[in-house]
């Protein structure tokens, strides 16, 4: 990164907790974090850890239950629900797991259902270009195989020019040959629009794609990994 | 089988809402038809208690005077069980702040009436004793227009002779349920009554000591009622009688016949639709709600769950879904029932209600309804278990690529992503959508069934009064009476024109069918009182225009244009004449016949006689035009059509409004159950995608137009399904309603439309605002956590 370093987002003491009957379940524990524009940021942690409640947290699906997150000048903590709404709607890309494409629309379709609302996005075509998906924009998620849908995902995603791009488990249902496909598509998006990505992994080896690696256990942050070289996600070792 | 169990309250729990759906459902299909059958039953067996308890008799010979003696020899017929013969006179009562003339039957009663042949009822007070005043008991809803209280003096002319009477008690019998004053079309309770007084009182006053004038039958089971009033009218003959009539021909029991046989149409009909309709939307909802379970029962099978006991856990599931909603249905049709005898009772006046709990039809139908609901739970099941698990896993219901036809279709192209997700999906599932739009027009067409009937109402009091009775009152004289009475009446101020007819009482017969009637000679074109055809066109009656009778008549004495018909003068003169049958008339109005007034004088050998009058007059001058009638002795009853209206509404607001209404409200439950259940099913098939939108950033109001817009274009396409189904449903029940005295004419207002889209309209919006408010509750993250 040669650029000067702008905080997108800064999370202070973050805390989420749930009640259960009588128990409480903590799922963030107080987590402090600085991310920069144009990061690539792998979140690895065990299962439980809180690595969903923190993503869903900053992209605005979830509310904290104490502490505070800031992206830019827009405090995220306090915000009601329709302005977490407009803040998704202009900001932020999400990919999960299960790609969650509507499946009565076609490849372009999916797009369209955000360029359509987006205030200054890219074609619809273009986005499914950046992904290699160009030749299937006609074709049904039913007829695509899950890496295709799951690029048709990241295509939805980016194609409003988000400033930050949010995917959980990307990689989770794929096979290795997809899954780095897969990858190779979001660090370009990276590479090539400076969209900060923060990517939640299983998968250790992920990490040398990233910029910096952040470890959460048990609702804290253990450690955070800087890495001075990046590898693309052809060169990495499953 | 524990985690079984488990899963089925985990079911109960997840689907606790279409539960509610369904119950709802179900309890209004049930309690419609148990309400309807245990009401009906009720009062039929009500009735039978009142006519066995009170020995409402069985013929009738009405005659000018027999001696007692006479009386065992009618007796010892054999078939005649008990006989009673009674004085039966008219006397004009003397109300001082009445401008009308109101009258009473007066009937002669000994020590013991209340068993006597059609017994008195005694409501109130005590029976009349012999003493030096002349005591009566009055008919209840006589003393209750006039607010009598016991000991209530009224005077009464009784053969010129002027008497006050004492009111000491209040009562009714069950040959007078339905009353209306001789020569008078339409009941009215203000004006007529009956007082009964002992039989030494009226055999004094009218001069009939050892006499009777009329004569009550009961006859046992086995009797040929046939030959039995041949051989009674042989020996009454000499004695004035003009012929015995049974009790089809007897006027209360004939109106209490129609009434209770409308009720029953009213109550089985309509409920057995309404089961039907419900059982079938059950089904439809059992088969969608296990179609989404695919996955579920996919991973159950993977497990090694065999098919028996997954179909044993949906089975549990939709049971308990069902008994509920079977349990809740009798129990609320039984506290309806109970409730509506309640209110049939009062307005048949039966002394006692006697309650029909049980019906085998209900039992039948309820177990008939349930089989079909079951059976929707089964093929839903079926079509689950014919799936490999394998590809039930994969290929959830709707995530499979809609058709090519679909996606082809041009105008997809001028869409919104928006408008698209709801033209593929409606149009991707052509069955499913069909099945919401069948369930959205069911609901809609009990709408209308349960809606028309009040406006079909109104178009046959609108025909009676206003198109075909023109008059605004009719005059009854006591004796027929010659023009010089009607040219009178013309002169009066506020009179705007008058029209005599002739009526006679009489009874027409072809063969052994038998009708007693009266038959009305009219002006060759009258213009207030008209007889009007189907088409509402006026029938005139020139002078060669012979017999014309109403479609009823002819049904029912089975009489084709050109027949021969006896006829037996019921009043002066005892004899019969045949007459040929020139036209039949089909309309809506019961059975009724019709001669030129002259023809009618000329059969009767009589110069130009009437015996009434119609007005129409001026409004303004009503009150003193009463005043000149009640100055009019020879005027024996008025009619004012307009009061006549007022009470006919009432009438039917009472029978058969109660049963309309609460129709109307279960139709109205059904029609947003599923209403609910549509917006229920299309929200729960369509949330992941509604999250995925607001996870992109749609806002709330942008995510509820596509549930809106999917709810809403279903329900305008059922309308051309609903409002056909309403027709045939509406048609079913006209057909079923035609009754011996008169049939409903097929009209469904546009206004009955426009209701129940309005109802359906109001449903569709308010079950897609309930849904909506589910949808800001969405867990956006939990539903985008679980894998289709
Ligand atoms: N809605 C909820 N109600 C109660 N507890 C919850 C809820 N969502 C998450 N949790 C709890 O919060 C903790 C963190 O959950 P989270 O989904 O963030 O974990 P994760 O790190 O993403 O795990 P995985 O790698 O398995 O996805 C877990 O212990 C979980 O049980
Ligand atoms: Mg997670």
């Amino acid at each position: 990164m040669s650029n000067p370093k702008r905080t997108v987002f800064r999370a202070l003491q973050l805390t989420k907790s749930y009640t259960m009957g009588d128990v409480q379940v903590h799922a963030l524990r107080g987590v402090d974090l600085d991310l920069d524009a144009g990061e690539f940021i792998v979140i690895l942690g065990a299962s439980g850890s809180g690595k969903s409640t923190l993503l869903n947290i900053l992209g605005g699906l979830d509310t904290p239950s104490s502490g505070s997150v800031r992206f830019e000048d827009h405090e995220l903590t306090g915000a009601s629900e329709s302005q977490l709404t407009q803040y998704r709607r202009e900001h932020v890309g999400f990919v999960f797991q299960f790609y969650n494409l509507v499946a009565g629309l076609t490849a372009l379709e999916n797009v369209r259902l955000v360029t359509d609302i987006a205030r200054d996005p890219m074609g619809a075509s273009e986005a499914l270009a950046l992904v290699g998906l160009r030749e299937r924009e006609s074709f049904f998620p039913a007829q695509l195989s899950g890496g295709e849908q799951q690029r048709v995902a990241i295509a939805r995603a980016i194609s409003k020019r988000p400033d930050v791009l949010l995917c959980d488990e990307p990689t989770g249902a794929l096979d290795v040959k997809t899954g780095s496909i897969v990858l190779e598509a979001i660090a370009k998006i990276n590479r090539e629009l400076g969209t900060l990505v923060v990517v939640i992994t299983h998968n250790a080896a992920i990490a040398a794609m990233a910029n910096r690696v952040i470890y959460l256990s048990d609702g804290q942050i253990s450690k955070i990994q800087t890495n001075a070289t990046v590898i693309s996600a052809s060169e990495l070792v499953w | 089988m524990r985690a079984m169990s488990k899963l089925l309250v985990a079911d109960l729990a997840s689907h606790w809402k279409q539960g509610v759906a369904i119950v709802v459902l179900l309890m209004c299909g049930v309690a419609t038809l148990i309400m309807s059958i245990s009401t009906v039953r009720s009062l039929e067996a009500s009735q039978d208690r009142y006519y066995s308890r009170y020995a409402f008799a069985h013929l009738w010979a009405p005659l000018v005077r027999a001696p007692e003696v006479l009386l065992d020899r009618l007796a010892q017929i054999p078939g005649v069980v008990r006989v009673s013969g009674r004085v039966e006179k008219h006397a004009l009562l003397d109300f001082p702040d009445m401008l009308e003339p109101a009258s009473a039957r007066l009937i002669s009663i000994d020590r013991d009436p209340q068993s006597e042949i059609n017994g008195l009822v005694l409501r109130s007070g005590r029976l009349p004793i012999v003493c030096d005043q002349t005591e009566v008991v009055v008919s209840e809803l006589f003393a209750q227009e006039h607010r009598l209280k016991l000991g209530d003096r009224i005077g009464a002319n009784l053969e010129g002779k002027h008497e006050d009477l004492v009111v000491v008690g209040v009562g009714l019998s069950p040959d007078s349920i339905y009353l209306v004053q001789p020569g008078m079309i339409l009941p009215n309770n203000r004006l007529y009554g009956i007082f009964w007084a002992r039989k030494e009182k009226l055999s004094a006053a009218f001069q009939m000591q050892g006499a009777f004038n009329q004569v009550a039958l009961r006859v046992s089971a086995e009797a040929n009622v046939d030959n039995l009033k041949k051989q009674i009218d042989a020996i009454l003959e000499p004695y004035g009688c003009t012929g015995v009539y049974d009790r089809q021909e007897q006027e209360s029991h004939a109106r209490l016949r129609d009434e209770m046989r409308e009720l029953r149409t009213m109550a089985f009909l309509s409920p057995a639709i309404f089961l039907s309709v419900s059982a079938f939307l059950v089904h439809m909802v059992f088969s969608r709600l296990i179609a989404m379970q695919t996955e579920q029962i996919a991973t159950l099978r993977a497990f090694g769950y065999s098919a028996v006991e997954i179909g044993l856990h949906y089975g549990r599931l939709v049971s308990v879904w069902i008994t509920l909603g079977v349990a809740l249905g009798i129990g609320c049709g039984l506290l309806l029932a109970v409730w509506l005898s309640e209110i049939y009772r009062m307005f048949f006046r039966f002394p006692e209600i006697l309650m029909i709990w049980f019906g085998w039809e209900w039992i039948l139908a309820v177990s008939l309804g349930v089989a079909v609901a079951l059976l929707g739970a089964v093929s839903g099941i079926v079509r689950a278990m014919r799936l490999p698990p394998a590809v039930a896993m994969r290929s959830a219901g709707s995530q499979s690529a809609p058709a090519k036809s679909v996606t082809q279709l041009r105008l997809l192209g001028y869409l919104s992503p928006i408008g698209r997700m709801v033209m593929v999906r409606m149009l991707g599932n052509p069955w499913l959508t069909f099945f919401s739009i069948l369930g959205m027009g069911l609901g809609m067409s009990l709408l209308i069934l349960s809606s028309f009937m009040e406006k079909t109402i109104e178009y046959v009091l609108d025909h009676q009064f206003s198109r075909s009775q023109r008059q605004d009152l009719q005059l009854a004289f006591y004796e027929p009476r010659t023009q010089g009475g009607l040219h009178e009446v013309q002169q009066w101020p506020g009179v705007r024109r008058v029209e005599g007819y002739r009526s006679v009482p009489i009874r027409m017969r072809n063969g052994l069918r038998t009708d007693r009637l009266v038959l009305l000679g009219l002006e060759p074109a009258p213009e207030l009182f008209r007889v009007l055809d189907q088409a509402d066109r006026p029938i005139d009656f020139p002078l060669e225009s012979g017999l014309t009778i109403t479609g009823k008549l002819a049904e029912k004495l089975q009489l084709r244009v050109g027949d021969l018909v006896e006829i037996d003068w019921l009043e002066g003169q005892n004899r019969s004449i045949a007459l040929q049958v020139e036209r039949i008339y089909p309309n809506y109005t019961g059975p009724a016949a019709f001669l030129p007034k002259a023809t009618l004088h000329e059969l009767l050998r009589e110069g130009d006689r009437i015996s009434g009058l119609f007005l129409s007059i001026e409004p303004q001058d009503r009150q003193q035009i009463y005043r000149r009638i009640q100055e009019t002795p020879a005027i024996a009853g008025v009619t004012d059509k307009h009061a006549a209206l007022v009470n006919f509404r009432d009438l039917i607001a009472k029978s058969t409004g109660w049963m309309r209404l609460i129709n109307g409200i279960f139709a109205t439950l059904i029609t947003i159950a599923v209403a609910y259940n549509s917006a229920l099913i299309t929200f729960s098939e369509r949330a992941r995608d509604l999250a995925t939108m607001r996870v992109l950033g749609y806002r709330g109001s942008e995510v509820h137009r596509i549930l809106l817009l999917e709810l809403f274009w279903t329900m305008l396409m059922a309308i051309p399904v609903g409002v056909p189904l309403g027709y045939l449903f509406a048609y079913a029940l006209v057909e079923r309603l035609d009754t011996q005295s008169h049939r409903f004419p097929f009209v469904i207002d546009p206004r009955t439309i426009a209701y129940a889209i309005t109802v359906m309209l109001a449903a569709t919006l308010v079950c897609g605002w309930m849904v909506i408010r589910m949808t800001k509750r969405l867990q956006l993250i939990s539903v985008l956590k679980v894998r289709e």
